[in-house]
């Protein structure tokens, strides 16, 4: 995750707070949505930027994950999302990003 | 409703290797900066030039290997290097650093590269060698700047230092002592643009045994911003290659829009020739210097070489119908509508389905997808993905969706239609166009009929609109003279 | 559950884009703060 966006989001948070905030994104791989997801909750992997060392426990939802998915409405999904389902496996991205997700 | 037939009739590509100046890159430039990277580090994760030529993607780009012989080669490529491979292929070159400091300094109208008397005479015999550089271009090189007058300058006058294997051996000067648009920097990154343009140019024009004096007019696709501070981007770097590459005849202009520039240059081109206004056009892509090093901490962090240490330069001749050459569809081009949405449905259907549609075809009539080539080696150790292999998944669940292909078929769909990555992560460099110099031969060896070229840029990067931007068009043999 | 959530969107390009993050989260109820693409090439 680019240091500036990392800097970004540390000010939302610090403005925000993280009680009444979460994450969604929209990475085209598993590996890069994970990516993310360390970063926002455990800190920044490669120890370089502003959330080196920085626990925000954000949650982090990939927009394609099940838990998303039900609350957003057939035609938004049909025109949005569809394909990209087809692209990236939802039930791996929830996998994968549930585990941060319980260290938040 | 489309005029007379427009050909491609030669596409050239040069990389230009530049370890010395993974320094100056963006990205490396602020790591070092903000003290998080040690210049010592980097330097220890740099390549030679012989293991940058014998990279396989590097001869993927310049022709001597084909995509399909390179989905076969074992990964990583940069542990299974191609020592037989030479710095010359088909499509163009790899130059080395040296010679790249000597076509800058060549190329230089303003006095804006010092090279040390040692290294000048040095280069002059090596570049005697080069079959592009004539003896007209190597009397520019000069007798050299003292070395004390280049140490001062870069102490006393901010210009900065270029190395060479870690000596210093010259510097490159800002061209006005106050004026943000004109730092050293800045000339850093668009004569490098322009050298790299000029370079490919020339190979060009070559390979296609054509006069430059023929040239009618150039579009330049360069991602660089050539101005002064009242003009920031005014731009025309077209010309500006075009006088160096002996295009006398020719005049020109830039056509931007991030990574979808050289597709939209070659639609742009294509056009101008088809309306009859004239009939030799050349697009040229010159590298783009600020990606150099963009992902060199994850290349640094699984203790890889860093692997963007390579420019690249594209060029590519439209004509007239010959008769031969394979055709750019003009009766069918993809555009994305500003009203078109952002959904990855959305930009394919504009790129994809609407053109094909038109022409009344399926996916899976078109043999090969060219879509933005980033070689993946590069991006994975960032965590930036596999960008082609994304681009070919979402082609291949449209087919699915469409009922084209079974599901059970996109694996097949991928390997059959796509291709691994192979080019630098220059966006208008890497965006499609790496594989047009492939597809003309094997359309003129009648191994495939045709391809589509899909490009996309990302015009939210500028903030000026969340817009992205995507087009596209259908290279096709040529059936003949009509 | 999203209803009234505060949301960054961080779309990418190759994958789903900010608007269209944005536009679902939003007619689910959540209130998207900030919107962003990234692009990594």
């Amino acid at each position: 995750m680019d240091q500036e966006y990392q800097a970004t989001v540390k000010k939302l948070v610090e403005e925000h707070g993280a009680d009444n905030l979460m994450m969604i994104i929209g990475a085209p791989d598993v590996e890069g949505a994970e990516l993310v997801a360390e970063t926002v909750t455990e800190g920044d992997p490669s120890y370089a930027g502003p959330l080196a060392g920085v626990s925000l426990g954000l949650p982090v939802y990939h927009v394609l994950e099940p838990a998303i998915r039900a609350e957003i409405s057939e035609d938004l999904y049909k025109e949005h999302l569809e394909m990209m389902a087809m692209v990236i496996d939802p039930q791996e991205l929830e996998t994968a990003l549930s585990k941060y997700r319980k260290k938040s | 409703m489309t005029g007379p037939k427009v050909v491609i009739k030669q596409a050239a590509y040069i990389l230009a290797h530049v370890p010395d100046l993974v320094r100056y890159g963006s990205k490396p430039e602020r790591e070092i900066a903000a003290g998080r990277t040690e210049l010592a580090e980097l330097e220890k994760h740099l390549r030679s030039f012989d293991d940058a030529v014998a990279y396989p993607p590097n001869q993927v780009f310049i022709g001597n290997i084909s995509p399909d012989d390179y989905a076969d080669l074992q990964e990583p490529w940069h542990e299974n290097l191609l020592r037989d491979k030479a710095r010359y292929g088909p499509f163009g070159e790899i130059m080395p650093q040296d010679e790249l400091y000597g076509i800058m300094k060549i190329w230089d109208q303003f006095d804006l590269i010092d090279l040390s008397p040692s290294f000048t005479s040095a280069l002059n015999e090596q570049l005697a060698a080069h079959p592009l550089i004539t003896a007209k271009d190597r009397e520019r090189l000069g007798e050299g700047t003292p070395q004390e007058k280049i140490e001062k300058k870069v102490e006393k006058e901010k210009s900065l230092p270029l190395f060479h294997r870690g000596k210093l051996v010259g510097c490159i000067n800002r061209a006005h002592d106050n004026d943000a648009t004109l730092t050293a920097h800045v000339m850093l990154e668009n004569l490098l643009t322009k050298v790299t343009g000029i370079l490919v140019t020339r190979h060009l024009v070559r390979n296609a045994s054509i006069e430059p004096e023929k040239i009618d007019y150039l579009l330049s696709c360069s991602e660089e911003a050539v101005g002064d501070r009242y003009n920031r981007g005014g731009g025309n770097m077209a010309k500006a290659i075009g006088e160096e590459a002996h295009c006398v005849n020719a005049s020109g202009c830039d056509v931007k829009s991030f990574c979808a520039g050289t597709v939209l240059a070659i639609i742009h081109g294509a056009a101008l020739i088809s309306a009859g206004l004239f009939n030799e056009v050349i697009v040229v892509g010159g590298g783009s210097f600020s990606k150099i090093g963009m992902k060199f901490q994850g290349h640094m962090k699984h203790n890889m070489p860093i692997l963007e240490d390579v420019l690249g330069g594209i060029a590519i001749l439209l004509s007239t119908d010959d008769g031969a050459s394979p055709v750019v569809n003009l009766a069918s081009t993809g555009k994305h509508d500003i009203s078109a949405g952002a959904t990855a449905q959305a930009i394919y259907d504009a790129l994809v389905i609407d053109p094909l549609q038109k022409l009344e075809m399926k996916i899976t009539d078109v043999d090969k997808f060219a879509v933005e080539l980033h070689n993946p080696e590069v991006t994975l150790p960032m965590g930036s993905g596999n960008v082609p292999l994304t681009n070919y998944k979402t082609i291949a669940a449209m087919a699915a969706m469409r009922g084209e292909i079974g599901r059970e078929e996109l694996s097949e769909f991928i390997r059959l239609r796509g291709m691994p990555g192979f080019s630098p992560t220059q966006g208008h460099i890497a965006s499609a166009v790496p594989y047009l110099g492939h597809s003309l031969k094997l359309i003129a060896d009648g191994k495939i009929n045709n391809t589509l070229f899909a490009a996309k840029g990302s015009l939210f990067l500028g903030r000026m609109t969340h817009l992205a931007d995507g087009v596209s068009f259908l290279l096709e043999k040529n059936s003949g003279k009509d | 559950m999203l209803n009234g959530v505060k949301v960054i969107a961080y779309g990418e390009r190759d994958g789903i884009q900010g608007p269209s993050i944005a536009a679902c989260l939003e007619a689910a109820g959540a209130d998207v703060i900030y919107q962003v693409t990234e692009c990594f090439v």
